[in-house]
């Protein structure tokens, strides 16, 4: 069944451009929005769908080997909703009709290929998906055509194929040594030989492509100048959810499936994630422009969800597992107040800015409860992915780990209080006394996420012992195909 | 044998083509012709997994998104392209000798990394092996192309029109 959360958006993106251009303008967005929408009722509630036996039965005759286990289900969730906040902020943006059915066409065939990574478990069909999904950032990333938004994506570009290189390389390497792409074959052949040089020099080749591809410190160049430069929308997407697929996923998951733990990678990790989290919140800290801070933040948080992986503890993995969805709910949140902002005032350079939730109320209180939960600040969502990630750390007796990661979390509030008291506290400027609260679908994102975060903070007990529970033993089970 | 012979001839003769011809839409469709002879040569030789990542990745994806980017460029003049072919002369004049040589090294040093072990692929059909075991890649070739088309277009079709 799963098959057809790929199947969808092509077929989608092939019906988009079938009418006359009047009427492909006008479905550009709502058919996009079906898509997304059956994408999350998939996920929430997978088998109670009446139609599920025809489904299942044209997927099988399709023969795509999807599998689903719970760190899927959960990449699956985030990728639904990210993708329809990013839909209702783009429809706010977009200048034209026109600009919105290319936004629409390319969203579909990215959104096609994070479902991809997320289901596949061969190798190089991560990579072509990989593929899909980098081509498709690159073209959203310059969809606004000015000078800064094609560094951007030149950037993007030139590193992702370096990251593309290593791993295309470890691809090469892991079918020498198992003869096969199936996680399961690299899997067997990296537990029975663990330190032969061949396999050591692929699972090197494909960290470091995964380090890239999530952005994590040193390897972080292109981050900054792809969110900061993409238009509002795009920048949504690619902090709230196609980093964290792209790199932090596809790290979690051979991770999980292929190298199985050992105390190499776990140093390894550890590191990355230490440098990550303190080099990062350091560099948000000093930023002046709220877009480039927010994107040093993404980095200092993705550090986090290396730590809880790199502690190889049931109790870590669940903690990154859900520090990564309240990430792409709390960042998402954040870029969305970021785009009212900017839409609004026009500038993102905080000193030019004060006072702003006298006049956007609605945008002032949720990037507060946004930040406080990216502080871990009790008892909103991040706070508890966090506390998951540290104690973890701490039981398996890391705890110079887990202090380092406790001290980073005071950064994290100093730089997101400093955004905080210069674009929404004090007297509002002059020149944005007559400024209005952010569009409709802003607000309307806005909220929804805002909700998500309170809502998953305060019921945490219930979804601690329903969920999370359940993710870590059940990664690289199934729970569906 | 014969077969193995001539397209190996074809192999060198295509590349050979590649690099030295004077447009460069035709050293692309070069390219793929090499990079399909080269699948080609790889199933012969029992490699069904290398022959698709060949096939995919080098005469699939990479041709189409140079020659639609190609096609929306301005080609060079005649007089341009012989003066970068003197400069792409005299920069790697020395290239064969380095290649011969670092070949000849690796032959004498006689490295042979230590391989644990390897499973041997069985000869199949090419059109079972794409279809019934590469299907998803296939699929998501497919999506590849569609967005690189919409790239050219989006990104260089409207500027071009501008």
């Amino acid at each position: 069944m799963y098959s057809w959360l790929v199947l969808l958006p092509f077929l989608g993106v092939i019906f988009l451009n079938l009418p006359s251009k009047t009427v492909r303008y006008k479905l550009a967005f709502w058919l996009s929005l079906f898509i997304v929408v059956v994408q999350l009722f998939f996920v929430i509630v997978p088998m109670s769908v009446a139609w599920s036996r025809i489904l299942d039965s044209l997927g099988t005759f399709l023969k795509m080997n999807f599998s689903v286990d719970s760190l899927s289900q959960v990449l699956l969730f985030c990728i639904g909703l990210v993708a329809l906040v990013t839909l209702f902020v783009q429809r706010e943006m977009a200048q034209d009709e026109k600009q919105m059915f290319n936004f629409a066409n390319v969203l579909l065939l990215v959104l096609a290929g994070m479902n991809g990574i997320v289901l596949v478990r061969d190798i190089f069909s991560l990579y072509v998906f990989l593929e899909i999904t980098a081509i498709g950032s690159f073209i959203l990333i310059s969809l606004d055509e000015s000078f800064s938004a094609f560094e951007g994506a030149f950037k993007y570009i030139i590193l992702s194929i370096v990251a593309t290189v290593l791993m295309l390389l470890a691809i090469g390497l892991f079918v020498l040594v198992a003869g096969s792409t199936s996680f399961e074959a690299i899997g067997r052949a990296f537990a029975d030989y663990p330190n032969v040089f061949l396999i050591r020099l692929a699972m090197g080749l494909f960290l470091s492509g995964c380090f890239i591809k999530a952005g994590l410190m040193p390897f972080h160049g292109w981050l900054p100048d792809a969110y900061a430069s993409a238009p509002a929308s795009v920048s949504i997407l690619l902090a709230g959810i196609v980093t964290k697929v792209v790199g932090v996923y596809t790290l979690m998951r051979v991770v999980v499936s292929i190298f199985g733990f050992d105390p190499t990678l776990r140093t390894i990790l550890f590191l990355v994630g230490i440098v990550s989290i303190v080099f990062g919140a350091l560099a948000a800290l000093g930023q002046g422009d709220f877009k480039r801070m927010l994107a040093y933040s993404s980095i200092s948080q993705v550090g986090y969800i290396i730590l809880g992986l790199g502690s190889f503890t049931l109790l870590g993995l669940a903690g990154a597992v859900f520090h990564l969805f309240n990430h792409a709910i709390f960042k998402s949140l954040l870029f969305v107040n970021s785009a009212a902002v900017e839409s609004r005032t026009g500038t993102r350079h905080m000193d030019s800015l004060s006072g702003l939730s006298q006049r956007m109320p609605v945008t002032g209180v949720t990037s507060i409860l946004a930040s406080l939960s990216a502080a871990g600040v009790p008892p909103l969502a991040g706070f508890w992915s966090k506390l998951l990630i540290i104690m973890a750390l701490w039981f398996s007796g890391f705890i110079w780990v887990a202090v380092i990661a406790v001290l980073a979390s005071v950064l994290t509030l100093a730089y997101f209080l400093k955004f905080q008291r210069k674009v929404f506290f004090g007297t509002i400027a002059a020149d944005f006394n007559n400024i209005k609260e952010a569009g409709f679908g802003l607000m309307v994102s806005s909220v929804i996420l805002a909700a998500i975060i309170i809502g998953v903070g305060v019921l945490f007990p219930f979804i601690f012992s329903n969920f999370i529970v359940f993710i870590s033993p059940l990664i690289g089970g199934t729970v569906g195909t | 044998m014969v077969l193995d012979i001539f397209l190996l001839s074809v192999l060198v003769l295509a590349s050979l083509w590649t690099v030295m011809t004077r447009s460069i839409l035709r050293s692309a469709i070069g390219l793929a012709l090499t990079s399909v002879i080269l699948t080609i040569v790889m199933f012969r030789l029992n490699a069904p997994l290398a022959a698709m990542f060949e096939l995919s990745v080098c005469a699939g994806l990479i041709s189409v998104l140079f020659i639609s980017t190609i096609s929306l460029t301005q080609p060079y003049t005649n007089e341009e392209v012989l003066e970068r072919m003197k400069i792409m002369f005299a920069r790697f004049k020395f290239l064969p000798i380095l290649l011969v040589g670092l070949g000849a090294f690796l032959f004498f040093m006689n490295i042979r990394p230590f391989v644990p072990f390897y499973y041997k692929e069985s000869l199949v059909d090419v059109r079972v092996f794409l279809w019934d075991l590469r299907r998803i890649d296939i699929f998501g070739q497919i999506l590849i192309l569609l967005v690189g088309v919409f790239g050219v277009v989006i990104l260089f079709k409207e500027r071009v029109k501008k």
